[in-house]
């Protein structure tokens, strides 16, 4: 399956190489050089680059390229998906994925792959077992090492390698016994130019934290478990118990996971919180343009829009905006022709606006073309579509856990709201 | 720290890449000798005695191996450390020779004595990755070692270990191919494993080494597509892939004769019903185990991982009937399914977003066009329209030729579409009018005559549009169809013979072609101007020009010498030519395997395996039976893992009964794992009243819900599992004590109990809720005329320390229940004494004192031991702990199957496997210390034998030794 992993950076460098099988040339990663040079932003890397006598896949994540080498047919969602595992579980181990993390430990990253596949093929993933193989660094534990010369690398099987629930590890002890559930919610929809929706969606995820003593069993219920159409769940909830009375059952993992994750489709009406008015003209004869663009909140059920951050790339004739926010900062690069307006917070009373005037190039065609606005927002303690937890409920041991469950809201990938420049004659 | 201290040392040169970094680098050095005193001092520091200076050495090789160094040159004094004590020595030892043995074979060699012993370690994680470093050695010379390696390994007694022998076996296949028959063995032996942890492995190894022995499967294809929703998820997808080719060799195509039908026939029993009407109706039936496997893989559609989904739906695309695709998945090549209407609902999830990478944008828009029909063109189009305003030029010609597509398609917008991009014609960026011009030209030549003031328009363009593909098709639109527009045409070619020279040579050629047919239509006009410009073209630069200039006055221009063909000029060069279609290019893909890379990349990859057609006649079924084997198999014998498997699909078919918290025996997974803890979970649990009310609500509904009904549920499930060969195990589940080993003990007696009896038993289950407590189930049966209400436990009576796990309460009965019996488990922690633990029992009206009284026997669990492990914790249990006694064996029970059988029976344990047939040996722990127990008998001549106990606990240790000695002689 997978034969070598290539970790480049974002200055082109490979900065790791791991060969599972034959060891693979780093010279193969021309292919993937030569890609990368052809695609204008990083992302448009394409995922699959066949080679000669290889296929590269790729993914980027923390401005990292996680270059999978393989040589037969395999189902090349597979080789994506387990390079995402790599990175979730480096996060896990280090709290960031960057290059200097992985350069600093680097044994680590080296025990891990090793656990992680066996000839390619992926032997240990769930992030439970392979922390009781390799415990994760910490100042604390690396000190006592170098001082007992005890070591990072468990000596014993896993104990969930061997059970049908793979992702607990047994033996947990906490003093104190919590369960956080966070229920974030985010949008994504596109508005066009008069406001009003063309399609949204709501992608929402469930992410746990439970440190819970012993083999504890939840059970998580909704109050309007019908809102959600396509769900997929952590390998611990119990399917057919989900199938016929929509509750969430589980044995959770110990420490950090995601239980669900699920979509709101643009079925259901979805409503934006946040509206964007603009009004951009150009006056024929003047390399002048106005620009006017107001924010108001609306369908808040009473909580505060913040973090707003507006940003939108302008048409490329313009050559500098001089602009006047009435709250929050702006920034416009003449380069990239990028506007971002970090507005804070959307105080109803008094709505934020952004106003003044944008310069043409000299003797430059009036832009034909319309740019989008991509808005960002956060709304705490709100689920957007509605979904609430009833309750959750612990079988299966004695003592009283402390629950909690905390809503968030914000914008997705895009809140995208469609311009239109107006040109008078 | 210290890995990082290790990195910095070499940081200087990790600015740049590959060769140049040597020079650099100020530890390593750019000239030779340098390099050597490195790796001297590294040298040094392997040699020493100190692990951690051996750790810190191999830290910084590691490091170096990391970056792509060659640390080739430190082979043998890395070697040497194989046998290190310090396991991550090792480990990093065993990184090393990994990436090295196939570079330095005969030192490689040094090491194998090592794994060999490694492989005969009772830790079978040492076993395990023994066998991983072993099988990645790619030294030609141990294939023989290797062989014999995993084929030991296929049968050792830790899943774990057989897992890790499956992953060998691809190894070892490409070291050597000839090996193949003997691991075709040894995968026919592992897949017959039941383990969830092997299966994933060995169809790996399976697809890798033999994906031709589909023969192999048989027996196993029912087993494997129950296990498949607990195996994990990367097994899962292989595990899929594999059974989507077997399927399709094995049933018939469920779209033969009309499709499917209209209804849907997985998911849940309620079904069942319909589906009997269907299969009336149609010839068609689909196979028992086809649907299996379709019922199966459902489930997964909801997982975490994308390349699952993606293998099931896959799977549903090439097996099911066509009605049942009608699925939500949103996957990336999904523009092979425009035949199929059914994204329609979800059209608008493809609209695009201006934050999407291009790719995604250009397949996005794949298959918006695919989905297009008439209804929806309209919002399709108003959507394209501002998707043409886009800042992304690309985007907007991709969006511009999906027009034009689906102009072709779908006649009624066609005048539409071609209006619209008439305007574009005016637009200021040129690449938007070049493709403009060329889908027009394309849409253009399906009915050219209706509009012919297009054309005109398009002739005026030729001064404006500077694209030398947008010229060249304008022009080849005004030759084509010059009739229809006399008065332009030659004043077109005028104007093009002027500019001839400076044209790209596309545009040339089509300035040749033009003047040809216009001279043909139109000879009186354009004579001087066609010889112009074949003059012209006559000594141009290019040789294609200059040809083709040759051959079109040969062709057209009537000479005394010029053959037969120029009569035909005209016919050659105005012939009516068919309208392109306007293609996908995601077309022609369909014949490979849906989500495979040969199906992304549109060409075949190494070792893709061809999706066979459908049958044309069902092979034989019943090559998918398999006997039901007898439970005997499991006694002493399997370990206690073993049975995880088994319960997996009890865990799909029962949920109800599977997830009725700390009640029925089947908590699955919990208990599972919960017995196989060490079990150092906390004693107390600070007990919360509230909660256990909560609890006990909760635990009431459901269980009233059970004990309406328990019989025809059982029933259900029985059903479900019909024509399994799993599903006696499954549902006894008892595989290491079977049923006939629980002894039933009377709680309350018919009589004392006015009609309400209770029984119970030791159900040697591991108790979810707690590892330390006893599992004890017990039986309700009330016979009596009154119904009982409200069974509960009441006034708890036990000595210090132990715990009780009270059963929820059992509610109200109706009166046409009374006959019913209903169970319910509860848990005590004994504490390890056999005290009897004292309550009340309580029905609605009455109270009866009861208690319950356990066998030594009952007090402890199986454990799995290696021979070698055994002996050793036998050699720490000496002297004290260890109690002897000679017994005469009674004449029923001199083999060792009846031994086995009787001490079983006697004591919750498990058989050691042990070399000598004198000898029967058993281990356990007791439930709450985990304090091992030991039991061996050695049979001598003439039924005499010598029982030994070897136990920490010296008061359990005597009385189990009286109750073994009691179920031996008697």
């Amino acid at each position: 399956m997978i034969h070598s992993l290539f970790l480049v950076n974002a200055s082109g460098d490979i900065f790791l190489e791991k060969h599972w099988k034959s060891v693979v040339s780093r010279s193969v990663c021309d292919y993937f050089f030569e890609a990368q040079e052809r695609a204008t932003e990083p992302e448009n890397v394409p995922p699959v680059i066949p080679t000669p006598h290889h296929y590269l896949i790729s993914v980027l994540r923390h401005r990292i390229y996680f270059v999978a080498v393989i040589q037969s047919e395999v189902p090349p969602l597979f080789v994506i998906e387990f390079l995402h595992r790599v990175v979730d579980t480096f996060q896990d181990y280090f709290g960031v994925c960057t290059e200097a993390a992985i350069k600093d430990n680097v044994v680590v990253v080296y025990e891990l792959l090793e656990e992680m596949l066996d000839n390619g093929f992926p032997l240990a993933t769930e992030s439970n077992i392979l922390k009781e193989l390799i415990k994760p660094p910490t100042i604390l534990r690396t000190m006592v090492n170098t001082i007992t010369g005890s070591t990072n690398v468990g000596e014993q099987l896993p104990t969930g390698q061997l059970s049908v629930v793979p992702w607990r590890r047994t033996g947990v002890k906490y003093t104190n016994n919590e369960a956080y559930f966070d229920v974030v919610e985010e949008i994504d929809a596109i508005i066009d130019k008069s406001g009003s929706t063309i399609t949204a969606e709501i992608q929402g995820v469930i992410d746990a934290c439970v440190k819970l003593t012993g083999m504890p069993d939840l059970t998580l219920s909704f109050m309007n478990p019908r809102l959600l159409d396509d769900v997929s769940f952590h390998p611990c909830v119990r399917f057919k118990r989900w199938e016929a009375e929509r509750i969430l059952s589980f044995i959770p993992p110990d420490g950090n996971f995601r239980l669900l994750s699920y979509h709101v489709s643009s079925q259901n009406l979805v409503a934006i919180p946040v509206y964007v008015k603009h009004n951009i003209t150009f006056r024929e004869g003047s390399s002048q343009g106005r620009f006017d663009l107001t924010l108001g909140p609306k369908q808040t059920m009473g909580k505060a829009v913040e973090s707003v951050l507006v940003s939108s790339q302008l048409p490329r004739g313009v050559l500098n905006a001089n602009l006047n926010p009435s709250q929050g900062t702006y920034t416009f690069d003449p380069v990239t022709k990028l506007l971002s307006w970090d507005v804070g917070k959307i105080n109803p009373q008094k709505l934020p606006s952004l106003k003044g005037t944008m310069s043409l190039q000299a003797g430059a065609s009036k832009p034909d073309e319309n740019p989008t606005i991509n808005i960002q927002f956060k709304i705490q303690q709100m689920a957007i579509s509605g979904l609430k937890v009833n309750r959750l409920d612990m079988y299966g041991e004695k003592y009283k856990p402390f629950k909690g469950i905390k809503y968030m809201t914000k914008a997705g990938k895009s809140v995208l709201q469609r311009m239109h420049i107006v040109n008078c004659k | 720290m210290s890995a990082s201290s290790a990195f910095n040392d070499e940081k200087g040169g990790s600015s740049s890449v590959g060769e140049p970094e040597y020079g650099h680098d100020p530890a390593s050095g750019g000239i030779f000798s340098s390099d050597y005193k490195r790796h001297d001092d590294l040298k040094e520091m392997l040699d020493s005695n100190k692990d951690s200076l051996k750790l810190e050495a191999m830290k910084r090789i590691v490091a170096m191996i990391a970056r792509g160094k060659n640390a080739s040159d430190l082979f043998p004094a890395v070697v040497k450390n194989v046998a290190c004590k310090n396991i991550e020595v090792k480990k990093l030892v065993y990184v090393y020779l990994v990436r090295y043995a196939e570079e330095q074979q005969d030192l490689a060699l040094l090491s194998i004595s090592t794994f060999q012993r490694g492989l005969k370690d009772p830790n079978q994680l040492i076993r395990a990755s023994a066998l991983r470093v072993l099988s990645s050695i790619r030294v030609t010379i141990i294939v023989p070692i290797m062989m014999l390696a995993i084929k030991e390994a296929a049968s050792d007694m830790s899943p774990y270990v057989r897992k890790t022998a499956a992953h060998a076996i691809p190894k070892l296949y490409s070291l050597d191919p000839e090996q193949k028959d003997q691991l075709i063995e040894v995968i026919e032996k592992l897949l017959a494993d039941k383990t969830t942890l092997v299966a994933g492995s060995v169809v790996m190894a399976f697809e890798e080494v033999c994906p031709e022995r589909i023969d192999l499967i048989h027996k196993n294809y029912r087993k494997l597509c129950n296990l498949l929703i607990d195996v994990e998820e990367w097994g899962q997808v292989v595990i899929i892939n594999m059974l989507t080719r077997y399927a399709r060799t094995q049933f018939l195509n469920p779209n033969i004769n009309g499709g499917g039908g209209e209804k849907t026939f997985y998911g849940s029993d309620e079904d069942e019903d319909e589906d009997e009407e269907e299969k009336e109706k149609k010839p068609y039936v689909m196979d028992p185990d086809h649907r299996l496997l379709l019922r199966n893989t459902k489930p997964l559609l909801q997982s975490r991982n994308a390349a699952v989904v993606m293998a099931v739906a896959q799977l549903y695309f090439h097996l099911a009937p066509k009605a049942e695709v009608a699925l939500l998945i949103l996957f990336e090549m999904i523009s092979t399914l425009y035949t199929c209407g059914m994204f329609e609902p979800y059209l608008k999830s493809f609209y695009i977003r201006s934050t999407d990478p291009t790719q995604i944008k250009v397949l996005k828009l794949e298959v918006l066009t695919n989905l297009a029909n008439e209804t929806n063109i309209s919002t399709i189009l108003r959507e394209f329209q501002t998707y043409i305003k886009s800042m992304d030029k690309d985007f907007v010609a991709a969006t511009i030729q999906a027009i034009g597509r689906c102009a072709t398609n779908i006649g009624e917008v066609r005048d539409t579409c071609l209006n619209g991009l008439v305007q574009l014609l005016s637009n200021r960026d040129e690449l938007v009018v070049a493709e403009s011009v060329v889908v027009i030209k394309k849409l253009l030549q399906m009915q050219p005559e209706k509009h012919s003031d297009i054309i005109k328009h398009m002739a005026k363009l030729t001064d404006n549009i500077q694209v030398p593909m947008a010229r060249a098709s304008i022009l080849w639109l005004i030759g084509e169809y010059c009739e229809h527009v006399p008065k332009i045409a030659p004043d077109v070619l005028r104007k093009m013979a002027k500019s001839f020279t400076n044209e790209e040579d596309i545009v040339k050629l089509q300035i040749i072609n033009l003047a040809a047919k216009l001279y043909l239509t139109n000879s009186k006009q354009t004579k001087l101007l066609t010889q112009y410009v074949l003059n012209l073209a006559k000594y141009d630069q290019n040789y294609d020009i200059r040809d083709r200039a040759r051959f079109i006055r040969q062709l057209i221009v009537p000479t005394e010498k010029s053959g037969a063909l120029s009569k035909y000029a005209k016919k050659l060069f105005l012939a009516l030519k068919p309208a392109p279609v306007l293609e996908s290019p995601f077309k022609d893909r369909d014949h490979f395997q849906l989500g495979s890379l040969s199906h992304l990349l549109n060409a075949k990859a190494g070792g893709y395996q061809e999706l066979p057609d459908w049958p044309e006649a069902a092979p034989d079924p019943s090559v998918r039976n398999v006997e039901v084997k007898e439970s005997v198999r499991a006694v002493g014998t399997v370990t206690y893992r073993d049975t995880g498997a088994l319960w997996g699909p009890q865990k799909m078919e029962g949920s109800e009964e599977s997830d009725s918290a700390s009640g029925s025996e089947s908590g699955s997974g919990s208990e599972e794992s919960g017995s196989g803890s060490e079990s150092e979970e906390s004693e107390e649990g600070s007990e919360s009243e509230e909660e256990e009310e909560e609890e006990e609500e909760k635990d009431k509904k459901k269980k009233k819900k059970e004990l309406k009904k328990p019989v025809p549920e059982t029933e259900s499930l029985v059903t479900d599992l019909e024509g399994l060969s799993l599903s006696d195990s499954v549902l006894s589940p008892a595989t290491i004590a079977p049923s006939s080993v629980l002894k039933n003990y009377e709680l309350l007696h018919r009589i004392t109990g006015e009609g309400l009896s209770v029984e119970y038993c030791f159900s040697r289950q591991p108790f979810s809720p707690d590892a330390n407590m006893v599992a004890v189930q017990m039986q309700f049966t009330n016979s009596a005329t009154s119904d009982t209400k409200n069974l509960h436990m009441e006034d708890v009576k036990l000595q210090s320390g132990m715990r009780v796990k009270e059963f929820p309460e059992i509610g109200e009965r109706e009166p046409e229940d009374i006959q019913c019996t209903a169970m319910a488990v509860m848990g005590i922690d004994f504490c390890d004494s056999t005290q009897a633990a004292n309550f009340q029992l309580c029905t609605h009206t009455r109270k009866f004192f009861v208690s319950i009284q356990p066998p030594v026997g009952e007090l402890m669990r199986p454990i799995f031991l290696t021979e070698n492990e055994f002996k050793k914790e036998q050699g720490q249990l000496m002297g004290m702990n260890e109690i002897t006694e000679k017994l005469t064996l009674d004449a029923k029970c001199r083999n060792e199957h009846a031994i086995v059988q009787r001490v079983t029976t006697a004591a919750n344990l498990s058989r050691v496997p042990c070399g000598s047939d004198k000898e029967c040996r058993f281990a356990g722990r007791t439930v709450t210390s985990s304090s091992l127990v030991l039991v061996t008998v050695a049979t001598k001549e003439e039924g005499a034998a010598q029982l030994t106990v070897n136990c920490e606990k010296m008061v359990i240790g005597t009385m189990l030794v009286k109750d073994i000695l009691l179920a031996l002689t008697q």
